[in-house]
């Protein structure tokens, strides 16, 4: 049985590209049913593995290889219902797909759908997203380029070197208003100019994947899903800039993303679509992958410089910043995983049209990893200036088990909790940075009323006094500080006047720290505080717990004094 | 290299352009307060007390780190910097067990008169009474963790000045200590030359030589200017 076509040529024009692209449509058109089982982490989690093993067995069994071909493919989304099978023909979606589920799903390909299996695909959580980055939506296998081609792959590229000057494809990245996806939302194309306008010998690329924000996995979805386009925008983004090298950082705590990265380096190169001479033209561009070791802080792009370099990743003061003397000192492009993926289809569609999706400000879509209580947990592609409500009610499908929604949390450590009255607030740069929060890389954490949020914000900060590399005094110790406040708070041994000292540890830590670490540590402590500040009185002047965490709701959450 | 000229606290001055705030400051009398900073090595920008604020900029500036350019316009003291400075040296005093009394440094340490100069009187912060240890294992010299406040200027002036990068700081955040090799005691360091240069790079009585009693340890650290200036020389 043949599951699988492989390509074994050098592709070195544009017009090549198309042919293989053409003769792996044919491939495919052969087969009258096609289904594809989501090989992402989730899914992987609960055996989609052996669930696709069961249904390549089935088709063999049943004699159908000619007509049926089943493929591993990407994330759906709705990770919640894991493991996801889906029938693009019949535009069908099965949800907590079994091994005995097997034969069913094969019987039914050409006939009626197993109705007890149907995951409702017409439902808000699908149809009121737009998907620019996740486009495929699952239904192409992420490790291989010939079907990667097959989209539409890596003519983006062709079509930037072929049609396009380096100056050109920063402008074009300038005129779609691409924002930073890392979280501070710095714009692309000037970030692009700054580094193709130093003079040096040699520049670098560097992919930042060290996804670390607690209660986001968008980043390693795309890089899962779509590895080769990743590679394209960076290999478009090193001909823009003129590197002739890059590196994708990414954390050791993603194995299949770095199994997957690292495949699709080795097929790209195998291919002349990465190396020397991409295209048959003048263009090398070597990508090597590099393993994070577990500190949250190597995301901070001075700390991740430091790490490839070998040293411990500790932040240096910005500036110089990387665009000007990054990576051994040479100038340095650094991008987050979706900013290089939303670079393909600014080059292949045109950056008018991109600029057509979003806010005047905050231009395209954004992923968002959407989780804690919610009923549609799972990966989300909406247009910036979507309203959290509609994110949370309408995509996210609300607020299980009967609970009250109490707030989102965006931003991760660094970022804060918006409480209901804010829920028809839009999510772009701009008006998350004004409730106190920030876009961050796109973690959404709901929150119900059984959160407190005195013990949401101490989690954070134990997070933060957890991760701070120890380099400056505000963070190493001002986090240890706030945590051990937060932590009496919690147990009733706070004081009003400590509440003050708290208030200004978060003014010191914020605008003393070094990097944006100790910088956003104390968001989360001034965010529930101006939102929450009830919660903190009933604990402190109370000694109760609202939320019922810290002690059963009307129970005095001090803890008792010894009878003798 | 261009020369430019500035305004730090309303006086006018010229400075190189690859000078910082805090050395053109200090040339024209200006003291920005630092810890980590010491002449003869590389910069650090660590403890963050010289922070300075610059017109037409939201974020403070570190002087040490912070190059001087055409027209800048600083500014080194406010009630705002005042407080920063404070509360930051008040967490280093409650992050170690600091007991000036008995200390070998008493009246020659720089994190006693960086808190006189700020005029710390008390300590709002809770002292955190850390379990820390001396190395009393190096023939010449004790390592006492209980006084170090982790400016890393004994790492920088051993690895730079010495060549040797005995010291270096292991674990993170309010866990990091200084250490000698791979966390071995001193005495049995096989990289420490026992020059001594750290000894007289630590600002407080973290490092002393041994033998010395309260108030007895004196540093000087100037000859590090000459090292380095006769290394680049060489170079």
């Amino acid at each position: 049985m043949m599951i699988d076509r492989k390509i074994n040529q050098q592709i070195s024009s544009p017009e090549e590209l198309a042919n293989v692209a053409a003769e792996q449509l044919a491939w495919q058109a052969q087969y009258q049913h096609r289904v594809f089982v989501c090989m992402g982490t989730a899914c992987q989690s609960v055996q989609s593995g052996a669930v696709l093993t069961a249904l390549q067995a089935e088709i063999k069994s049943k004699a159908r290889e000619n007509e049926c071909l089943v493929s591993p493919g990407g994330c759906q989304g709705n990770c919640a219902s894991a493991p996801l099978v889906s029938v693009p023909e019949q535009d069908l979606l099965y949800q907590k797909v079994q091994l005995s589920d097997a034969e069913e799903i094969i019987e039914a390909l050409a006939g009626k759908p197993v109705g007890r299996l149907l995951c409702d695909n017409k439902s808000d959580f699908f149809t009121m997203q737009n998907r620019v980055v996740t486009n495929h939506r699952g239904l192409l296998n992420p490790e291989s380029i010939e079907d990667y081609i097959a989209a539409g792959g890596f003519s983006a590229l062709l079509k930037a070197l072929t049609d396009f000057t380096p100056e050109a494809v920063v402008q074009e990245l300038q005129k779609s208003g691409l924002r930073g996806r890392g979280g501070a939302g710095y714009p692309t194309g000037l970030k692009w100019s700054t580094v193709a306008k130093t003079r040096a010998e040699q520049r670098y690329v560097i992919c930042n994947a060290d996804e670390g924000d607690p209660g986001a996995f968008m980043n390693r979805s795309v890089l899962e899903d779509y590895p080769f386009r990743v590679l394209e925008g960076m290999a478009i983004a090193a001909y823009a800039v003129g590197a002739s090298k890059g590196y994708v950082y990414v954390r050791a705590e993603y194995p299949l993303a770095v199994e997957r990265v690292t495949k699709a380096i080795r097929n790209a190169e195998k291919h002349g679509l990465l190396g020397n001479k991409i295209g048959s033209m003048s263009f090398d561009f070597q990508v090597e992958i590099r393993l994070g070791a577990g500190a949250f802080v190597c995301g901070e792009e001075t700390a991740l410089i430091s790490s490839i370099e070998g040293g411990k990743g500790l932040p240096c003061p910005r500036p110089p910043y990387p665009a000007e003397s990054g990576l051994w000192g040479m100038p340095t492009l650094i991008n987050n995983v979706e900013t290089f993926a939303n670079v393909v289809p600014i080059i292949s569609g045109g950056a008018e049209k991109y600029a057509t999706i979003g806010t005047p400000t905050s231009k395209g879509t954004k992923t968002f990893a959407l989780s804690g209580s919610i009923m549609n947990t799972g990966l989300v592609e909406v247009p910036l200036g979507t309203s959290l409500r509609k994110m949370i009610f309408d995509i996210g499908g609300g607020v299980p088990d009967g609970h009250k929604f109490k707030a989102v949390q965006t931003g991760g450590p660094a970022g804060g909790c918006i409480p209901e009255e804010h829920l028809d607030a839009t999510i772009d740069y701009e008006t998350l940075m004004e409730l106190g929060s920030f876009m961050g890389s796109g973690g959404m954490i709901v929150m119900d009323d059984s959160s407190c949020m005195v013990d949401v914000a101490k989690f954070f900060m134990q997070f933060c006094a957890a991760e701070s590399c120890g380099k400056c005094v505000p963070c190493r110790v001002g986090t240890a500080h706030m945590h051990d406040m937060l932590d009496r708070i919690t147990k009733g041994e706070g004081t009003m006047e400590e509440l003050g000292q708290l208030e200004s540890l978060c003014d010191v830590v914020k605008f003393t720290s070094l990097c944006g670490l100790g910088q956003g540590a104390p968001n989360p402590v001034l965010s529930t505080l101006r939102f929450f500040k009830g919660e903190y009185l009933a604990h402190i002047v109370g000694h109760t717990c609202p939320a019922g965490v810290c002690a059963p709701v009307g129970q005095d959450i001090r803890r008792p004094t010894c009878a003798l | 290299m261009r020369v430019v000229t500035l305004k730090i606290n309303g006086q006018e001055m010229s400075g190189r352009d690859d000078e910082d705030i805090l050395h053109v400051a200090r040339e024209h009398d200006i003291e920005i307060p630092t810890l980590c900073q010491l002449d003869g090595i590389s910069e650090w920008g660590g403890c963050r007390l010289c922070l300075v604020e610059i017109e037409g900029s939201a974020k403070l500036s570190a002087a040490c780190v912070t190059k001087v350019s055409e027209g800048m316009v600083v500014n080194t003291e406010s009630e705002r910097l005042a407080g920063y400075r404070k509360t930051i040296v008040e967490m280093l005093f409650t992050e170690g067990n600091h007991v000036c009394s008995v200390c070998v440094s008493n009246n020659n340490c720089e994190l006693q008169d960086m808190s006189s100069d700020l005029k710390i009187d008390h300590i709002s912060l809770p002292y955190r009474y850390p379990l820390r240890t001396v190395d009393a294992s190096h023939d010449l010299f004790i390592f006492d963790a209980n006084r170090c406040i982790l400016c890393t200027r004994c790492v920088r002036v051993c690895d730079e000045a010495e060549g040797a990068h005995t010291w270096d700081i292991a674990g993170r955040g309010i866990q990091s200590q200084l250490v000698s090799d791979l966390h071995q005691p001193w005495g049995e360091s096989t990289s420490c030359t026992s020059c001594g240069k750290c000894v007289e790079a630590c600002p407080t009585g973290a490092i002393f030589e041994k033998g010395k009693a309260a108030g007895e340890m004196v540093k000087d650290a100037k000859f590090l200017v000459y090292l380095a200036e006769m290394k680049a020389e060489k170079s």
